[in-house]
């Protein structure tokens, strides 16, 4: 992976902006039976649990606290140079406890696709697309991210996130590369609102064996177990519904051996976004971000993927 | 990841706790003064602002069952006079303690977040900061342990 000091430092310069700027907890229209504050829910993560755009907060979903039920349905499109990626999903939670979640992914491979077709001589790969569903599941064990102001402890929950890939044509070759076609992600989030200063951060710690999240299957010849990886993001309350930040989320490289296709060719970079997210109302919140997917398949399209996460979510 | 990217970002997260903590420290130093209770308009200031939190709250659907038998003079000026002691102002609230004065009644944390919003509906009316509102959200929102009773 390639990690960039530069990024960090970046996500780390919103914090003496909120010192002297302006920072907001959010506020909501009175009459909605809500019970939490507006965007304390987080958004929806692109594989389906309540958080940043690319990593699980330690929030649930939602505006449901005590007893009650929340929910929320998100969907979300990534446009890179050479690539495409939908999501959508839904997830319910059981007050501040307890949270489940679905996801659907479907990646478009771009160029991919046509090379795959040449280079091995079959067709069957032309417009290749990756298909992943993911079931998610996150319990808070200790703490309250907004409430608890006065103390260092965050909101700490624990979760999972069972992958199902649907590689299509591409399902002989990962099964080749020693890739598994499902795996579960285990994550523990810690997430604290920083409320006199107006800054959120969280940082997740996920044992994955995912590439590419799992669109690329799971472990490879010789990588086959767990490896640990950070995502961290920090969010700073810009005004009552905005939100602006930066999320890094690293991840494993188990195809680095790989040579089938070239040295390199299926390295792995790390993930890394620039955020604002607004919630015009309540119940509704729009999330745009500038995004760096690093190299995808480089032994194909060397370029870096960077371009446009546009996500939209309804939460009650 | 490998071990000179873990120590990189980690390094990066200290920084960020670093930063964070001395934002955190600095809110604690400058607790003893009264500046907050300046900003947000001394006696006069909170009188007004208890007035229109009062109002909002007895017409909220959520809040307006809690606030419309009580004596609204009393508690606005137990309000005063509690916000006053927290933002450092030259006051001391007597009466019962939180836990007591909430125990006749059920609220959970949809309540509590209730009233809340209602009162940055109020700040907002008063034209108060963004970061005074929450600077003041801060020292109010731990006596959730005291007042929320019901989950």
């Amino acid at each position: 992976m390639s990690f960039r000091p530069g990024r960090l430092a970046l996500a780390c310069g919103v914090l003496p902006l909120a010192l002297a700027g302006a920072p907001a907890l959010a506020q909501a229209q009175s009459g909605t039976h809500s019970g939490k504050l507006l965007l304390t829910g987080g958004v929806s993560s692109i594989d389906g649990a309540a958080g940043g755009g690319l990593t699980p907060w330690a929030v649930t979903g939602g505006y449901g606290t005590g007893n009650e039920i929340g929910g929320s349905a998100f969907v979300t499109r990534v446009k890179t140079q050479d690539y495409g990626l939908t999501g959508y999903g839904a997830a319910v939670s059981y007050g501040d406890w307890v949270e489940v979640s679905i996801a659907r992914q479907d990646f478009d491979t771009g160029p991919v696709a046509g090379a795959l077709a040449s280079v091995l001589g079959d067709p069957g790969f032309n417009g290749l697309r990756l298909k992943q569903d993911i079931f998610g599941l996150k319990v808070r064990v200790a703490g309250d991210a907004v409430l608890d102001s006065d103390t260092w402890v965050p909101q700490i929950a624990v979760g999972l996130e069972h992958k199902k890939a649907h590689p299509g044509h591409l399902a002989d070759v990962l099964t080749a590369f020693g890739a598994k076609d499902s795996g579960t992600d285990i994550y523990v989030s810690a997430t604290k609102l920083f409320l006199a200063q107006g800054i959120l951060v969280n940082a997740t710690l996920r044992a994955t064996k995912a590439n590419q999240n799992g669109l690329l299957g799971f472990g490879a010849t010789d990588h086959t177990n767990y490896t640990l990886q950070p995502e961290i993001s920090v969010a700073y309350l810009l005004s009552k519904n905005i939100a602006i930040g930066a999320e890094y989320r690293a991840k494993p490289d188990n195809f680095r051996d790989n040579t089938a296709l070239g040295a390199d060719a299926l390295k792995e970079d790390d993930w890394a976004d620039l955020f604002v997210a607004w919630a015009p109302l309540k119940n509704v919140s729009l999330t745009a971000a500038y995004v760096d997917l690093g190299k995808i398949v480089p032994g194909v399209v060397t370029r870096r993927q960077t371009g446009a996460y546009l996500s939209a979510q309804i939460a009650f | 990841m490998n071990r000179n990217t873990l120590s990189t970002l980690f390094r990066g997260v200290l920084l960020c706790a670093a930063l964070v903590g001395s934002a955190a420290h600095a809110q604690t130093m400058a607790a003893p003064d009264d500046t907050l209770y300046q900003q947000l308009g001394a006696q006069p200031g909170l009188t007004r602002l208890m007035d229109d939190f009062m109002t909002r709250l007895l017409a909220d659907s959520r809040m307006g069952p809690f606030f419309k038998d009580v004596d609204h003079q009393h508690v606005k000026e137990e309000l005063v006079t509690q916000f006053c002691e927290v933002l450092g102002g030259p006051c001391k609230r007597k009466g019962p303690d939180m836990k007591k004065a909430h125990s006749g009644m059920d609220i959970n944390k949809s309540n509590f977040n209730a009233l809340v919003e209602v009162l940055q509906q109020s700040m907002d009316a008063q034209g108060i900061a963004f970061t005074t509102q929450n600077k003041l959200l801060a020292k109010l929102a731990p006596m959730h342990r005291d007042i929320i009773n019901t989950p």
